[in-house]
């Protein structure tokens, strides 16, 4: 009961007893938006946090759920590399489904399936050209298959039908690795919505080979994970994805590599005169596009990542169709260090978590 | 006597062992059932102020239930929870969310549980959630005087001509009340299971409004009877004016919550609606004293047992507010209102008896069919 004294003090006694009276007989919470109550939290006590309020509480158990998002940045699969008798080079890699329990937002569980444990799946990243060697193994209760975006034969393709892992079986995908760009792989199993917006992702990158591109040297090279020149670069891999965590068709929680608000919470350092390339990939389902904003800044387009030039120059906000991808090229240089946010356009996904930041340091 | 006892305890411990074995070794697994947990959010209170959006939440689902996320018009936001964690089947918590909320607009908000299931409330029409303050209380106490004691003090100002009526005139009356009686039960009924739903799902409330009314029916009604007959005269009115009190007090509910809620337009409606509704009340309650020679004080009370309720409707419609506990009160006045159609029945059947007449005729049908017509007709005004 907190009407202070100063207020007691106005009221005549009679009404005075009456009203203390009455008052004892509600529930103090009757007075929680008295302004004198003890719980104000804002000095001015008529303001409240606008812009810091916007957020979700808390934060995710990265540990229990066996992947960081913060990680899945740069985590690069290479897979077993070898050399083919033909001089091809072979990379061989192992997927593995998991129909788990993930935590896809602070404190909200949801029943996902997963590539290797994590949403999004593992980052294969191959270079044009190479022969890549996939086994994969559903221990899960339902078919899964893994659908490659890329140029392969229709008995690679990993769709019902062909190439799909029953439960308790293996089955291996192996093509060439063409054309250069930023890819993707998913499940292509039946009821396709649902083997998808439960998690069943992942990015697919093929780096061009220089070689191939003597037009082009520099830029081919700057792609080439494990060159030099691709050594200046600052990359970063995003995937943008929802949960529907209702099972109602809409999505409740919008992220970049599953994690609501994570990057908002602790924005993606970069350092100010190294380059930044950003791959990302839109596999948000139910919504029809997503889209990247950048704060402060513009950036140069590789729709899909197949060209070695821009497709579009100098744009702040591009937009995705569900599966669209591409590579973004910018630099803070010239900036002053601090925080550039970057989040969808559409501003439901932005509230609904998708909503992140770069830090620019020296 | 301690064989009885014996008797009495066994059965007892037969019982929790069964229930004991019943939980523990899960006879429902070769059934192939593993429920989920069944969650349940009601939000009871919400309070808008300086500070943003106060809610009272109170779980009622078949497990512990956690709230994770809330989104405020589509938008994830701060909140802080007291007693924070988990909370137990039919807990209740505060959740503050410093939301910079917009006066006159509506908003969403969503409840995002650990298992990602959401439960929505809407704020209608967002206002300043009145406080707890002197010019308040007065205000408010000002609008349940307008609804409850002033149409019925004009109703008892009908007293003098009522004096005038003879026997038939008489019958007429009281007919007209029982008439009038019917359709505020009926009402009043109607409001209390129309609160029950916006309750706690757990607390089964709908059947509580039908057993709090029987209940509380015959108990008004064996109170009634002690003397070894039906009440008449002062004690008959002092009844009539308990049992529309009670529905004056539903009466100040809506009004208070309506204002609270900040639908100042239905709240004035209502005013207007329900102060000429209760004329009639007044007139009622005026019937049984015509043999009598009521005192002055007498009306007196009369007036404030009947009509004082809707003052504290309105305070505890506008400034404390739980759905359920709200319809217990509406199944109380629902009993009350029953007790008096019983009496003042009784009363009209004895009046027409005296002056040798049956009870049931042209003037009492009349006279019933009235009353319904003219609450019927006063309703109108405040049902949409
Ligand atoms: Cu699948």
């Amino acid at each position: 009961m907190d009407l202070s004294l100063k207020r007691r003090s106005l009221i005549g006694g009679g009404i005075l007893g009456f009203g203390t009276l009455l008052s004892k007989l509600l529930p103090s919470s009757a007075f929680a938006q008295t302004p004198t109550s003890a719980d104000t939290s804002t000095p001015s006590g008529h303001s409240v946090p606008v812009h810091g309020g916007s957020m979700t509480m808390g934060d995710v158990d990265n540990s229990r759920n066996g992947f960081d998002p913060q990680n899945i940045l740069t985590d690069w699969e290479v897979g077993k590399v070898s050399q083919l008798p033909n001089g091809k080079t072979l990379r061989e890699f192992e997927i593995s489904i998991a129909e788990q329990e993930v935590e896809i937002a602070p404190g909200v569980v949801y029943p996902a399936w997963t590539y290797n444990g994590r949403v999004p799946g593992p980052t294969l990243r191959v270079t044009e050209g190479d022969r890549v060697r996939i086994r994969f193994k559903n221990p899960g209760v339902h078919p899964h298959t893994l659908h490659f975006h890329g140029i392969h034969s229709a008995r690679q393709d990993g769709v019902p039908g062909t190439l799909e892992a029953f439960p308790e079986q293996e089955v291996v995908y192996e093509f060439d690795a063409k054309p250069f760009g930023c890819h993707l792989y998913h499940c292509h199993s039946a009821p396709f919505k649902r083997h998808l917006h439960k998690g069943l992702y992942g990015a697919f990158i093929i780096d061009p080979d220089p070689k191939q591109h003597p037009d082009q040297q520099e830029k081919a090279q700057s792609r080439l994970l494990g060159s030099p020149q691709n050594a200046k670069w600052q990359e970063f891999l995003m995937v943008m994805n929802a949960f529907d965590t209702n099972f109602d068709e809409e999505n409740e929680f919008y992220a970049v590599n599953t994690i609501p608000h994570e990057f908002m919470k602790r924005p993606i350092q970069i350092e100010r005169d190294r380059p930044v390339r950003v791959y990302l990939i839109n596999v948000t389902e139910f919504d029809p596009i997503n889209s990247f904003h950048l704060h402060g800044n513009f950036f140069d387009y590789y729709d899909h990542g197949t060209t070695l030039i821009p497709t579009l120059r100098t744009v702040d906000t591009i937009m995705q169709c569900q599966a669209q991808r591409g590579i973004l090229e910018f630099t803070f240089q010239k900036h002053e260090l601090g925080i550039y946010m970057f989040h969808a356009h559409q501003s439901e996904f932005l509230e609904l978590g998708w909503m992140s930041a770069f830090e620019v340091v020296a | 006597m301690r064989k009885t006892l014996l008797w009495i305890i066994l059965p007892l411990v037969a019982l929790a062992l069964a229930i004991g074995v019943f939980l523990s070794s899960n006879p429902l697994e070769p059934l192939g059932v593993s429920a989920p947990p069944i969650e349940k959010l009601t939000v009871e209170r919400t309070l808008l102020g300086d500070q943003g959006i106060s809610l009272l939440v109170r779980t009622s689902g078949s497990e512990p239930m956690q709230i994770a996320q809330i989104q405020v018009d589509g938008a994830y936001w701060q909140f802080t929870q007291t007693p924070p964690g988990e909370l137990p089947r039919l807990q209740t918590a505060w959740i503050k969310l410093p939301y910079p909320w917009v006066r006159d607009e509506a908003h969403h908000i969503r409840f995002i549980t650990d298992t990602g299931i959401g439960f929505d409330h809407e704020i209608a029409v967002a206002v300043p959630t009145p406080q707890f303050s002197l010019i308040r209380i007065l205000a408010y106490a000002l609008l349940g005087l307008y609804i409850g004691v002033m149409p019925v003090t004009l109703g008892m100002l009908f007293y003098p001509a009522l004096k005038q009526l003879g026997g038939q005139g008489m019958k007429f009356i009281l007919a007209l009340t029982v008439g009038m009686l019917a359709f505020l039960l009926v009402d009043t009924l109607e409001e209390g299971l129309e609160l029950a739903t916006k309750s706690a799902s757990a607390f089964s409330a709908s059947a509580l409004v039908w057993l709090v009314a029987i209940t509380s029916f015959l108990a008004i009604f064996a109170i009634g009877r002690q003397g070894g007959k039906s009440p008449e005269g002062k004690a008959l009115a002092s009844y009539l004016a308990l049992g529309i009190g009670w529905h004056n007090l539903g009466e100040g509910l809506a009004v208070g919550t309506a204002f609270a809620a900040g639908e100042a337009a239905l709240g004035s409606l209502l005013v207007v609606g329900f102060t000429l509704h209760n004329i009639t009340e007044g007139i009622g309650i005026a019937a049984p004293l015509v043999d009598a020679r009521p005192k002055f004080t007498t009306f007196l009370s009369l007036i404030a047992l009947a009509g004082l309720p809707a003052v504290i409707g309105t305070w505890i419609g506008a400034f404390t507010f739980s759905p359920h506990w709200a319809a217990v009160f509406l199944g109380i006045g629902v009993g009350a209102i029953l007790q008096v159609m019983v009496e003042v029945g009784a009363y009209l059947i004895r009046t027409a008896h005296r002056s040798g007449s049956n009870w049931l005729s042209t003037v009492s049908l009349i006279g019933f069919s009235l009353g319904l017509a003219i609450m019927y007709g006063t309703a109108l005004l405040v049902n949409f």
